[in-house]
């Protein structure tokens, strides 16, 4: 956790620069116990989908449908890989006090989440058109569920991501801005980890 | 325009409910009339709707949980006194789809709606006190969470004049709460108003975890925490591991229901038992939130009303932190007849028979603190003795159902309810009452009359024993659970006697408004000047009654267990006035949390009722209105000094007068 935790050179309201950074420490703390019950939405998600991962009920299986669009799925995952890179260097501008680099840096972080939600999108409107909706057997419920419920965090954080990009843009990277950077750093990484689960467990022992 | 709301979705057809519907409008406009009246309105909204203090967020939401009480124990009188009269040729009074209705809001309402908001409430009044605290770690999200709540409870009672509600009992399984078996709004209903609360509820638990581990008073290790702020942090750690699940899993029902998915359903290789389990991952571990809370109020009143430390602080601890792992390693036993096989309910009955171990060191470390003190008897401590022999013998009941073999003989039947409101009533139930008495006078500045809050005490202990010892019986001569009418003459009896329990727990629950009213009428008898009304041990009596907004001037050190009673024995002043106060950094009120819990609940409203546009327009309307928030930097403020000394000096000064006088 230290290792995100911004520094604080200045304090904006001038009482005292240990309020400040306290406050900054327990949003943070706050937010990984947070992060933590999220965690517990996907696990709920992949037990399910673990228990189901067999039930195609006569329908299309996993392999034959996810085998074709593999090739596009490692796409996906390098675009959230390296977007979680690019994030790294926005914390590191951050830390500098470098307003340019940090937008810099968030809008090519955003540029990867929405290639790769994009290329989610298509996956899930290719699927549902060659017959594997999620409504044809407790199998593709699971998998849209469980690929979809990330898919809607990342969307939620690119929707933060832009919010958090107008706030620095307009505003600077005023301590509660820093702060708020730290947070979405966490979130960002966060669904990057669950991504490496979701990607081994769906797509990789799916099709192996 | 409307989806599919219509206007017969008003049950005109059902005279209980209109009367009822009639006497809540009528009540209502009542309030609206006297709170218009007397020009409360502003000060309504500027002192508790829009605040972000933790003592009146909890006072809000044990106001909410005693009016819920009401309601649901009008639906358990209904029940038993239906069943009374539903036997033989007898029909009873109520028709089959609204008994259906009746029990399971009993059950949601009594958990979700009374249970919770009172450990909520108490741990909202409480923690930041115990812990030298001046707030929560996140004010604003403290009341977010909180209105997120009432939506969920708005939604609820909603259900009772505009639609119906879920006719599947309180766990909702599926096939039976799929699409094809309920097609109506009830079901809906359910899931948003569990959505909706679970949602305060986890956020609530991630507030006090962070609460708890980072803004303990200096000094206060945590081996030196009061005992019910460890049971409150192991609590949040139980909601932050299990509501989650439960979320995930209506989620899932939802999709179900919603857009033909297939986790649940019988076709197209959907898992019924899959929910089962998810639901008791959460179930369980719920049963452990609502009673550590109560575990954590017998620990306090037992010390102080004993005047004497706790014994065995750390096994205490100990036996705490074990119950909240061992909670999520025994949701199977919920459901031993689903055919898991011998060794899969071996372990889940070895598992569930161990809790019995740790409960059993708290039960000792209550009596042994009894022991060889002076215990002085009041409402509070007769509710910890009632609590100890009652409790045992629903704990005793369930080790009893832990074992697989008995188990298959009394899954489902009135065995099961005779045992959970065992230690439901005879452990949460109680607790949260002595927990109100106790912390009344911390919240309100005088105390509660003790003579009321004994008799409220008699009439549920006794209440009780009538009420559901015959359903023991009743379980062990094969009587299962939600039945609306039975045949055998021999059940008759043990039915009617659970009746004059019911109506003796009623006349309990009349006490205790009794209590309330009576207390405030000769309040100025019982003022606590002093702030330490009880000879208490804990922090929270350090300041005065009710606290000022900003809980202390001088944050207290705590060293010990039991700082204040260790400060007081050895006459050391624990917060000692300084020559100037520092500036205290305070959270501003704010209406965000209202505002983003009304467009919530246009969206659960819309959901319900397949409103599309709504639903859109309140989800649109949360998320946007909780980015203006975070445009909003003006959130806080500092308490200058001469205010504080003000503050102070006034408490000092009606301390002063009171010791004169006496």
């Amino acid at each position: 956790m230290t290792a995100y935790e911004p520094h604080y050179p200045n304090d904006a309201h001038g009482h005292g620069h240990e309020h400040h950074h306290d406050s900054s420490g327990i949003k943070l703390f706050g937010f990984w116990v947070y992060l933590m019950t999220d965690l517990l939405i996907f696990a709920t998600v992949f037990a399910t989908f673990a228990v189901l991962s067999n039930s195609f009920a006569g329908g299309p299986t996993a392999k034959e449908m996810l085998r074709p669009g593999l090739h596009l799925v490692l796409v996906e995952t390098f675009a959230l890989l390296f977007s979680s890179i690019t994030y790294g260097m926005a914390m590191l501008a951050t830390y500098r006090g470098d307003k340019g680099a940090v937008l810099r840096w968030l809008g090519i972080t955003f540029l990867f989440g929405a290639a790769f939600i994009s290329i989610e999108l298509y996956e899930f409107r290719h699927l549902i058109h060659e017959g594997a909706g999620p409504q044809v057997s407790a199998y593709w419920s699971a998998f849209f569920t469980l690929v979809g419920t990330h898919g809607l965090h990342v969307s939620a954080g690119l929707l933060w991501m832009l919010v958090l990009m107008f706030q620095v843009g307009s505003r600077g990277l005023t301590d509660t801005n820093k702060t708020r950077v730290g947070l979405l750093s966490l979130f960002w990484h966060f669904l990057d980890v669950v991504w490496i689960c979701v990607f081994t467990v769906v797509y990789l022992m799916g099709v192996l | 325009m409307f989806g599919k709301l219509t206007l017969d979705a008003i049950p005109y057809h059902e005279p209980i409910i209109m009367i009822t519907l009639a006497m809540v409008a009528l009540g209502g406009l009542g309030l609206f009339a006297a709170v218009t009246y007397f020009k409360k309105w502003g000060y309504l909204w500027s002192e508790w709707l829009t605040s972000v203090d933790h003592k009146k967020i909890g006072v809000m939401y044990i106001l909410v949980a005693l009016v819920m009480l009401v309601r649901g124990f009008a639906d358990a009188i209904m029940m038993r006194t239906h069943l009374a009269m539903a036997h033989g040729d007898g029909q009873g009074y109520l028709p089959p789809e609204h008994y259906d209705q009746i029990f399971t809001a009993h059950g949601i309402i009594m958990l979700i709606f009374v249970a919770m908001p009172l450990v909520t409430g108490l741990m909202n009044i409480v923690v930041p006190l115990q812990i030298g605290a001046r707030d929560v770690a996140f004010p604003y999200l403290n009341s977010l969470s909180f209105w997120l709540f009432v939506g969920g409870a708005l939604l609820i009672n909603l259900s009772l004049g505009l639609g119906e509600f879920a006719k599947t009992g309180w766990v909702a399984y599926p096939p039976l709460s799929g699409i094809q078996y309920s097609p109506g709004v009830g079901m809906d209903y359910y899931i948003w108003s569990m959505q909706l609360s679970g949602l305060g509820t986890t956020l609530t638990g991630v507030n006090f975890i962070a609460t708890i581990l980072k803004m303990r008073a200096p000094g206060m290790s945590l081996m030196k925490m009061p005992i019910f702020t460890w049971t409150i942090l192991v609590t949040c750690v139980l909601i932050c591991g299990a509501f989650p699940p439960l979320t995930a899993t209506l989620a899932m029902l939802s999709l179900d229901r919603y857009l033909d998915f297939h986790f649940f359903t019988n076709e197209l290789g959907g898992n019924p038992m899959m929910y089962a389990n998810l639901f008791w991952i959460w179930g369980h571990p719920e049963v452990y939130i609502l009673i550590l809370p109560a575990f954590g109020v017998f620990s306090e009143v037992v010390a102080t009303f004993s005047r004497k430390t706790l014994f065995g602080y750390a096994s205490m601890v100990w036996a705490t932190a074990a119950i909240g792992v061992l909670s999520f390693v025994v949701w199977l036993h919920h459901f031993f007849t689903m055919g898991s096989g011998a060794s899969v309910n071996a372990f889940f009955g070895i598992m569930t028979s161990i809790i019995a171990i740790p409960t059993g060191v708290k039960i000792f470390t209550w009596l042994f603190t009894i022991f060889r003190g002076r215990l002085q008897l009041n409402a509070m401590t007769w509710m910890t003795l009632g609590f100890l022999v009652t409790f045992s013998i629903g704990g005793m009941t369930g080790v009893l159902m832990a074992v697989p073999a008995a188990d298959f003989v009394l899954h489902n039947s009135l065995f099961l309810i005779a045992h959970f409101h065992n230690v439901i009533i005879g452990g949460a139930v109680f607790g949260y009452l002595a927990g109100i008495i106790y912390w009344f006078p911390k919240a309100f500045g005088f105390k509660l009359l003790d003579r009321f809050g004994r008799y409220s005490f008699w009439c549920w202990l006794i209440g009780f024993y009538f009420a559901f010892m015959p359903l023991y019986v009743l379980g062990f001569m094969g009587m299962t659970r939600r039945l609306n009418h039975f045949d055998n003459p021999a059940w008759v009896p043990w039915v009617q006697v659970a009746v004059v329990g019911a109506v003796l727990i009623g006349i309990g629950i009349v006490f205790t408004v009794v209590q309330f009213v009576t207390s405030y009428i000769k309040r100025k008898d019982n003022l606590d000047v002093t702030g330490d009304p009880w000879d208490g041990r804990t922090l929270e009596w350090a300041t005065s009654s009710p606290p000022p907004f900003y809980n202390f001037a001088v944050i207290p050190t705590a060293d010990k267990i039991d700082a204040f009673h260790e400060a007081k024995k050895n006459g050391v002043e624990l917060m000692p006035a300084p020559e100037h106060y520092e500036p205290i950094h305070m959270p501003k009120n704010t209406g965000n949390g209202l505002i983003v819990s009304a467009f919530v609940i246009a969206f659960g409203f819309a959901m319900i009722w397949h409103i599309w546009w709504l639903a859109i327009v309140g989800l649109v309307g949360a998320v946007v209105s909780f980015i203006v928030r975070s445009y909003d930097e003006d959130i806080d403020y500092y308490v200058q000094p001469e205010e504080i000394a003000r503050i102070e000096q006034a408490h000092h000064q009606t301390k002063a007068n009171a010791v004169v006088q006496a």
